[in-house]
């Protein structure tokens, strides 16, 4: 089961590898930027899966991270610090020490209340962004794209969406790794049976507090890549609504799968951009309520593929 | 190995208007099984929770092998040498079976901050984990389901659990609730082999396998010991035939029923 996972994590990552070559062949470099959109949001997704899949954790506020990694890269560029090798390494510290502060407070929770106070901070830090007037207030602010060395240029966009592939490729190898480490068993084992656990002699609010930062500082490096993709770090990408769109693409690929919220992205980025296009195509003005048909159709997997898109591709192997 | 004693004092425990624990003072000494006894709703599994540090008391202390425990969490307890059963069983029910001793393996070596070898390939925590299966009569079951088991077997598991890294005080409840006849034969003989290797508190309504594997038996009624004494003692204590009547008919009478 394990090996089939490892197989269609290969088999996705080969298919992306190809988007830059199908996108020169068929003319149309906006393939490229859409493909870059979903990669970004992939590891985004990953990383609420470690959570929300394998922790049990409802985070509904994981679009914060996203929003502070792009926030590192925009205030950072705004100051003339235009480098790379500052703006990444930033944008995940400081998404991870956000990710200790939330996680600290959140994680005395559980059920719902760890929902609405993910929630409650997602927000919080939302509307901080808004009033940041230095800082665009709620426009946002225009980021270049980060500097690295010579050869490697990210205003080329497939060098950009390269380096966006090998972020996901590394996250899905790290995640794997993680999740059947000894530190894996113990976060499946707290969200199985949290009370047995904490008796077998497992603090269980470490190990969760744990998660909860790395998920958050991989989600912060998926953010600086966002506010390199947009050329633009704004605060909608904290809005609640974001955050319920990560939650959407890990259960509609997979939950506690990794690979899964892969092709949640997929579907995800894919069926907003070519859905509203559609719809704008049959009644103009249509498009932006491409949800109308997106809805009934998460109502479906929900209903026919409990394992989600993964269970689809490996049917009566799902979950 | 002959586990480690344990000593109550004054221990209080309210819910409300409700007594569960009432000044408590007890003691169990190293090596004991101790069966805790008494009708529904006396407090004995609140008592055991508060002895392995899920529930806090509202006074008093607890003491184990001397030292004040009765501040510290439950898995510092577990570390110390303090193992639990559950009553009606608490499984990783999707885990399997091998995975549910595994967890309990890594959290007895300390911690499990390790995030990179992968856990199930460690031979360290398979063999361990393996050896505490062979002793349960459950390794041939290593791979399925634990929620797939039967509920002798899950008992067998939970008690597998609790058991690894010896602990020197070992809280059973009730291990023979829903058991057939054989399955509680077969954890009676169980308890038996683990008795003098690990002090005991066994909470159970199972009056013959009580008066057959206690030292000695508390008897708890509304949070407090009414007797304390060997099996001897309390078939013969009138007080404690009083509380028991029409509730669990006491031991001799059983005795000669069956």
């Amino acid at each position: 089961m394990i090996g089939d996972r490892r197989r269609l994590d290969w088999t996705l990552l080969v298919l992306f590898a190809g988007v830059p070559g199908a996108a020169l062949a068929l003319d149309e470099p906006y393939l490229l930027d859409l493909f870059a959109r979903v990669l970004i949001f992939a590891i985004a997704a990953v990383s609420l899966d470690l959570i929300l899949g394998y922790g049990g954790l409802v985070s509904f506020g994981h679009a914060a991270f996203l929003g502070i990694g792009g926030y590192a890269v925009g205030m950072l560029y705004q100051h003339d610090l235009g480098s790379g090798f500052l703006q990444f390494p930033v944008a995940v510290l400081v998404s991870g020490v956000a990710a200790l502060a939330i996680g600290w407070v959140s994680l005395r929770t559980g059920g719902l209340y760890f929902i609405m106070i993910t929630l409650a901070f997602a927000q919080m830090l939302y509307y901080l962004g808004i009033s940041l007037k230095v800082y665009g207030g709620d426009d946002g602010m225009r980021a270049r794209r980060s500097e690295f060395f010579a050869p490697i240029d990210l205003n080329d966009q497939t060098q950009f969406y390269y380096l966006a592939l090998a972020v996901l490729a590394l996250s899905l190898w790290l995640g794997r790794r993680l999740v059947n480490s000894r530190f894996g068993l113990a976060l499946q084992g707290a969200r199985s049976n949290e009370r047995r656990l904490r008796v077998l002699g497992v603090p269980v609010f470490r190990y969760r507090l744990t998660a909860f930062v790395i998920a958050g500082a991989l989600c912060g490096l998926a953010g600086a890549l966002f506010a390199n993709l947009n050329e633009y770090a704004s605060p909608s990408t904290m809005h609640w609504t974001r955050s319920g769109e990560l939650i959407v693409m890990v259960i509609l690929g997979g939950v506690g799968t990794l690979t899964g919220p892969v092709l949640g992205a997929l579907a995800f980025v894919l069926l907003e951009s070519y859905l509203s296009e559609a719809l704008e195509a049959l009644a103009s003005g249509f498009g932006q309520h491409w949800q109308v048909v997106f809805g009934p159709l998460l109502v479906a997997v929900a209903l026919f593929a409990r394992g989600g898109l993964v269970g689809l591709l490996r049917p009566g192997r799902g979950e | 190995m002959s586990g480690a004693g344990l000593a109550l004092v004054d221990l209080s425990k309210h819910f409300g208007g409700v007594i569960a624990t009432d000044r408590l003072t007890w003691q169990i000494a190293a090596g004991e099984l101790h069966a805790l006894i008494g009708p529904n709703g006396a407090g004995k599994t609140t008592l055991l929770s508060q002895l392995s540090g899920e529930l806090s008391p509202d006074a008093g202390r607890i003491l184990f092998d001397g030292r004040d425990i009765t501040a510290l969490s439950a898995d510092r307890r577990t570390l110390l040498g303090i193992g639990r059963s559950f009553q009606g069983t608490s499984l990783f029910a999707e885990f399997s079976v091998l995975d549910n001793v595994r967890l309990a393996v890594q959290a007895r070596a300390g911690h499990s901050f390790r995030f990179w070898r992968a856990a199930r390939q460690d031979a360290a925590l398979n063999q361990a984990a393996f050896a505490q299966l062979r002793e349960a009569g459950l390794d041939h079951r290593a791979q399925a389901t634990a929620g797939s088991l039967s509920h002798g077997e899950q008992r067998q598991l939970d008690l597998a659990m609790a058991l690894v890294g010896r602990p020197r005080l070992l809280l059973l409840d009730e291990p023979m609730a829903g058991l057939g006849a054989e399955e509680s034969l077969a954890m009676v003989a169980r308890l038996k082999a683990l008795k003098g290797r690990h002090s005991i508190v066994l909470v159970e309504h199972d009056m013959t396998a009580v008066f057959e594997l206690a030292d000695r038996i508390t008897v708890l009624v509304y949070g407090r010991a009414i007797a304390t004494g060997t099996p001897a003692d309390i078939r013969a204590n009138a007080e404690v035939r009083a509380a028991y009547l029409g509730e669990a008919p006491p031991a001799g009478e059983r005795h000669a029923g069956a």
